[in-house]
C-alpha cells in the first residue's frame, strides 16, 4: 500500500493502481469519455488529463492509466489541468456540438461556444465520437474482434472489416451496448437469441429459470452467450465475487439405480397459433393464458402492470375460454383448470385495471370445493360473462374511430344473437395437452396412454396412480389435466405407495415364468434370439437351452416358438391353454 | 336356429384383455360371439392353438395384442405380426377361408376399438357362413350313423 496526495487529500491504495481508481477512492472526480471498467484504459479523450507534482517538477499525465507510486502529488483541478480540458473540450464540442453526452461534458467543464471551427463537423445527435469504447469491447470483451478503427486523423471512424456485414460478427450487442451516442443501434429487436418460456421479455444468456427453480441458481444459455462463441466477455464470472461461474461445466448423463419410479412430466400448453382465427402471434395484444400469467407476475415483464404493448392499460379485456379443449378438431376433452383461472384473471384485471372484462365460455364448470362461491364472487364484482365460443377476432376500431385495437366476433347463445365486442386485450384458454415427446417416455417404461394421448393408470377409480408396469406411478397433468389440490392428492398417494414398497423391502412378483423341460430340448437356439430380455441361455456342456428365472419376465414368446415344445411357460401351458379351448367350444 | 358363429379370441393381458375390460366397464355393447382366451403376450399364441380351435370347431380365430412399439415385453407382438402371415398361408392350405382369422391391436385405452373389431369379425364369419372341415363332416356321419 501507498499513500498519495489528491487535490490535498491523502489516500492509500495499492502500488500500481492508476490515478483515476485512486481518485475515485478519494472521492475526487475527473471527467472521462473513452473510459469503461470492461476494458484496459484506452487514453484517447485525454480529459482525464491531471498534473503530477514530485519534487520540484511537474507533468500532465491521463489518470485512467498511469500507476500510483508512494509519494505522489496530483493536482486534478490546476490553472494547466483547467486549461487543457478547456481546450479538449472546445475541440470535442466544435466537431459534434449536438451529441448529448458532449454537451454535458461540456457544461460541466463550463465550455459554452468553442472558438474553433472543425472542418468536419458533424451536427448529428448520435455521431460517433470516437471514442472507441465499441472497439475495445469488441476486440477486448467479446474478443470477437470484428470492429476497428480505419484512416488517420478527422478522417478516422469505426468500420467493419472491408466495410462490410461480418461473418464474425456474432450480434452479440456489446458494441450498442456501451456506445454512449447510441450511433450503433442493434436493428434485430430480439437479437438475444430465445425468447423466455415463462416472461415475455428477452433473457440474457445467464438467468435464472423461473423465481421458482430449485435450486435458485442461474444457468447459461450456452447457444446465445458470448463466452461459448468467442471464449471472451466472461463479465458474469468477474462480476461474482464468489467466484461461482463455471464455463467448463458440461451436460452430463447421470445413472441412478432405483426400484421405482414416478412419471410427473406434466403437460404442454395448445399452440393457439393452430386456430389462426383468435390471431395468437398474428396479432398485437393477443396473448395465452400463460403469457398473461407472467405479464400478472410482479416479477414478469410489466411489473405486474396490466398494460398492452404500447405502454397503456388496456380499456376491455377479453377472455375466451376452451382453446384447443372441447373441441372435436383439436382435443375433445375438458382441460378443467381454464374456467377458474379465467376467474382469476378476471379477478386481478378487475382489481388493478379499470378495463371492462369480457368471458367468452362455453359451460362454466367451477368443480371445486369453494369454486362455485368464488363464481358467483367474480359475478357480483361485474364482469361480462358471454355464453358463446368467441368465433374470431379482428382487428377494429372502437366504434369506428379512434385507434385501431381488436374485436371479438361471437354469437351469444343465451340472447341469441351474433355480437361484437370491441376490445384491447385478449387472453386466450389454452388447452392443456400431453407432452410432446410422452410417447417416448411411455415405451421407456412400458406404460400405456388413454385416447386423449395422457399416461394411462392401472384402474380409473380403484388405482389411479400406479400403471400396468409394477413399481411405475403416475401423478399429475401428465395422467390428465388437472388443477393443484388435485395434483397435490395424487402425488402424495402415489409417494405413499412408494414408500409402503420400500418399507415392506421386498416385492411379489407374477410367478408366471418359462422354464425348459431339458429333456426335451434338442439345441436347437431358437428361443435364445427371440427373448427381448436375454433371459434365456445356451449351456454349452449338456447343450440344451436354459431360462434365468429371474430376468424372465413370462411374456411366453419363446415357448410359442418352441418347435420341440420343450418350452413351458406356467400358468399359460400349452396343455392349460388347450382345455381352455376345450372349455370354449362346448 | 340363425347361426352364432364361434369365434375363438386370444387376448394379451396388458392392451386387448385390459381393453375389452375396458369395453365392459364403459357399457358398450359388443357381439358375445368371440371367446376369449387370456395369454400374457400375442407372442405367446402358438400357432398350433389356431389351428386347434379350428379344427375344434371354431368359425373363427382374433388374435389381439398392443399396438406396434407399446408391446409390455418391448417386442412380442413384432414376432406375432410375423407369424400370423405365414398362418394365413397355411390355413388357406387346409380349405380354410384366410378371413377367418385375425390379427388386430386394441390398446387398453381403446374399449370401443374393441367393440367394434369384435362387431366387424362377427359379421364377416356371419356372412362366411359356418366352418366345414372333412374332420366336422366325418364327426357328423359318425354321429348320423350311430
Amino acid at each position: 500500500m501507498v499513500t498519495i496526495n489528491i487535490d490535498g487529500k491523502p489516500v492509500e491504495v495499492l502500488e500500481d493502481t492508476t490515478i483515476l481508481k485512486a481518485a475515485e477512492k478519494a472521492g475526487v472526480w475527473i471527467p472521462t469519455m473513452c473510459h469503461s471498467e470492461y476494458f484496459e484504459p484506452y487514453g484517447v479523450c485525454r480529459l482525464c488529463s491531471v498534473e503530477v507534482v514530485r519534487g520540484k517538477r511537474s507533468r500532465i499525465v491521463t489518470a485512467c492509466n498511469f500507476p500510483v507510486r508512494g509519494g505522489m502529488n496530483v493536482l486534478t483541478n490546476s490553472e494547466r489541468v483547467k486549461w487543457l480540458r478547456k481546450v479538449i473540450m472546445e475541440l470535442t464540442l466544435s466537431r459534434w456540438p449536438n451529441v448529448r453526452v458532449v454537451r454535458e461534458m461540456a457544461e460541466r467543464l463550463g465550455v459554452a461556444e468553442p472558438r474553433f471551427k472543425s472542418l468536419e463537423r458533424d451536427e448529428a445527435e448520435n455521431a460517433c465520437i470516437l471514442c472507441g469504447m465499441c472497439v475495445n469491447m469488441c476486440n477486448e470483451v467479446v474478443k470477437a474482434g470484428v470492429l476497428g478503427f480505419a484512416h488517420t486523423g478527422i478522417k478516422r471512424e469505426v468500420v467493419l472489416p472491408f466495410d462490410e456485414r461480418s461473418d464474425q460478427c456474432i450480434v452479440c450487442g456489446s458494441c450498442a451496448h456501451v456506445c454512449p451516442t447510441g450511433h450503433i443501434k442493434m436493428i434485430l429487436e430480439d437479437y438475444r437469441g430465445k425468447r423466455s418460456e415463462f416472461t415475455l421479455g428477452p433473457k440474457t444468456p445467464i438467468y435464472v429459470p423461473t423465481l421458482q427453480a430449485v435450486p435458485r441458481v442461474p444457468v447459461i444459455d450456452t447457444e446465445s452467450c458470448i463466452h461459448f462463441q468467442t471464449d471472451g466477455c466472461e463479465t458474469c464470472a468477474k462480476a461474482c465475487e464468489p467466484n461461482a461461474i463455471d464455463f467448463g461445466m458440461k451436460d452430463e448423463i447421470v445413472d441412478i439405480e432405483v426400484g421405482q419410479v414416478l412419471l410427473a412430466t406434466g403437460f404442454d400448453l395448445f399452440d393457439a397459433g393452430a386456430m389462426a382465427q383468435y390471431g395468437y402471434g398474428r396479432l398485437d395484444n393477443v396473448y395465452s393464458s400463460l403469457e398473461f400469467e407472467s405479464i400478472l407476475n410482479s416479477t414478469g415483464p410489466t411489473g405486474g402492470k396490466i398494460v398492452m404493448k404500447n405502454g397503456k392499460e388496456p380499456r376491455a379485456v377479453g377472455i375466451i375460454h376452451c382453446i384447443g379443449s372441447r373441441d372435436t378438431n383439436h382435443h375433445p376433452y375438458c382441460s378443467r383448470v381454464c374456467c377458474m383461472y379465467a376467474l382469476k384473471f378476471a379477478h386481478l384485471v378487475k382489481d388493478r385495471t379499470s378495463a371492462a372484462i369480457y368471458q367468452f365460455y362455453i359451460d362454466m364448470r367451477a368443480f371445486g370445493k369453494g369454486y362455485e362461491e368464488f363464481y358467483n364472487r367474480l359475478l357480483d364484482e361485474g364482469i361480462t360473462m358471454i355464453r358463446g365460443k368467441a368465433a374470431e377476432v379482428v382487428e377494429g376500431k372502437w366504434s369506428g374511430e379512434g385507434e385501431p385495437s381488436l374485436k371479438i366476433r361471437c354469437e351469444d347463445t343465451l340472447i341469441g344473437k351474433f355480437r361484437e365486442i370491441p376490445v384491447d386485450m385478449v387472453v386466450l384458454c389454452n388447452a392443456i395437452e400431453p407432452r410432446t415427446d410422452s410417447d417416448v417416455i411411455r415405451r421407456l417404461f412400458s406404460v400405456s396412454k388413454s385416447p386423449d394421448g395422457f399416461f394411462l393408470e392401472r384402474h380409473p377409480k380403484l388405482d389411479p396412480t400406479s400403471t400396468a408396469t409394477d413399481g411405475v406411478f403416475i401423478a399429475g397433468c401428465a395422467q390428465g389435466p388437472k388443477d393443484i389440490p388435485d395434483t397435490v392428492a395424487q402425488a402424495s398417494s402415489a409417494a405413499a405407495r412408494i414408500l409402503s414398497l420400500i418399507s415392506k423391502g421386498e416385492v411379489e412378483i407374477e410367478p408366471v415364468r418359462a422354464m425348459v423341460q431339458e429333456e426335451y430340448c434338442s439345441g436347437c437356439k431358437i428361443c435364445n434370439n427371440l427373448c427381448p430380455y436375454g433371459a434365456i441361455e445356451f449351456l454349452q456342456e449338456s447343450k440344451v437351452s436354459h431360462v434365468n428365472e429371474a430376468l424372465c419376465k413370462g411374456c411366453g414368446t419363446c415357448v410359442a416358438a418352441c418347435p420341440s415344445s420343450a418350452m413351458t411357460g406356467h400358468g399359460f401351458t400349452d396343455a392349460q391353454i388347450l382345455a381352455e379351448l376345450d372349455g370354449l367350444m362346448v | 336356429m340363425a347361426f352364432e358363429p364361434k369365434i375363438i379370441g386370444f387376448l394379451c393381458n396388458w392392451c386387448s384383455y385390459t381393453g375389452a375390460d375396458l369395453a365392459g366397464v364403459s357399457r358398450i355393447k359388443s357381439a358375445p360371439n368371440v371367446r376369449v382366451i387370456r395369454t400374457m403376450c400375442s407372442g405367446r399364441v402358438d400357432p398350433a392353438f389356431i389351428l386347434k380351435a379350428f379344427q375344434l370347431g371354431a368359425d373363427g380365430v382374433i388374435v389381439m395384442g398392443c399396438h406396434l412399439g407399446d408391446c409390455h415385453y418391448q417386442e412380442g407382438n413384432y414376432k406375432t405380426i410375423r407369424r400370423i402371415p405365414f398362418l394365413k398361408r397355411l390355413v388357406a392350405g387346409f380349405g380354410i377361408d384366410p378371413r377367418r382369422l385375425r390379427l388386430e391391436w386394441v390398446s387398453a385405452s381403446e374399449g370401443d376399438r374393441f367393440a367394434k373389431v369384435v362387431n366387424e369379425m362377427t359379421e364377416e364369419i356371419r356372412a362366411l357362413g359356418p366352418l366345414k372341415l372333412s374332420v366336422h363332416q366325418e364327426a357328423e356321419q359318425a354321429a348320423v350313423h350311430a
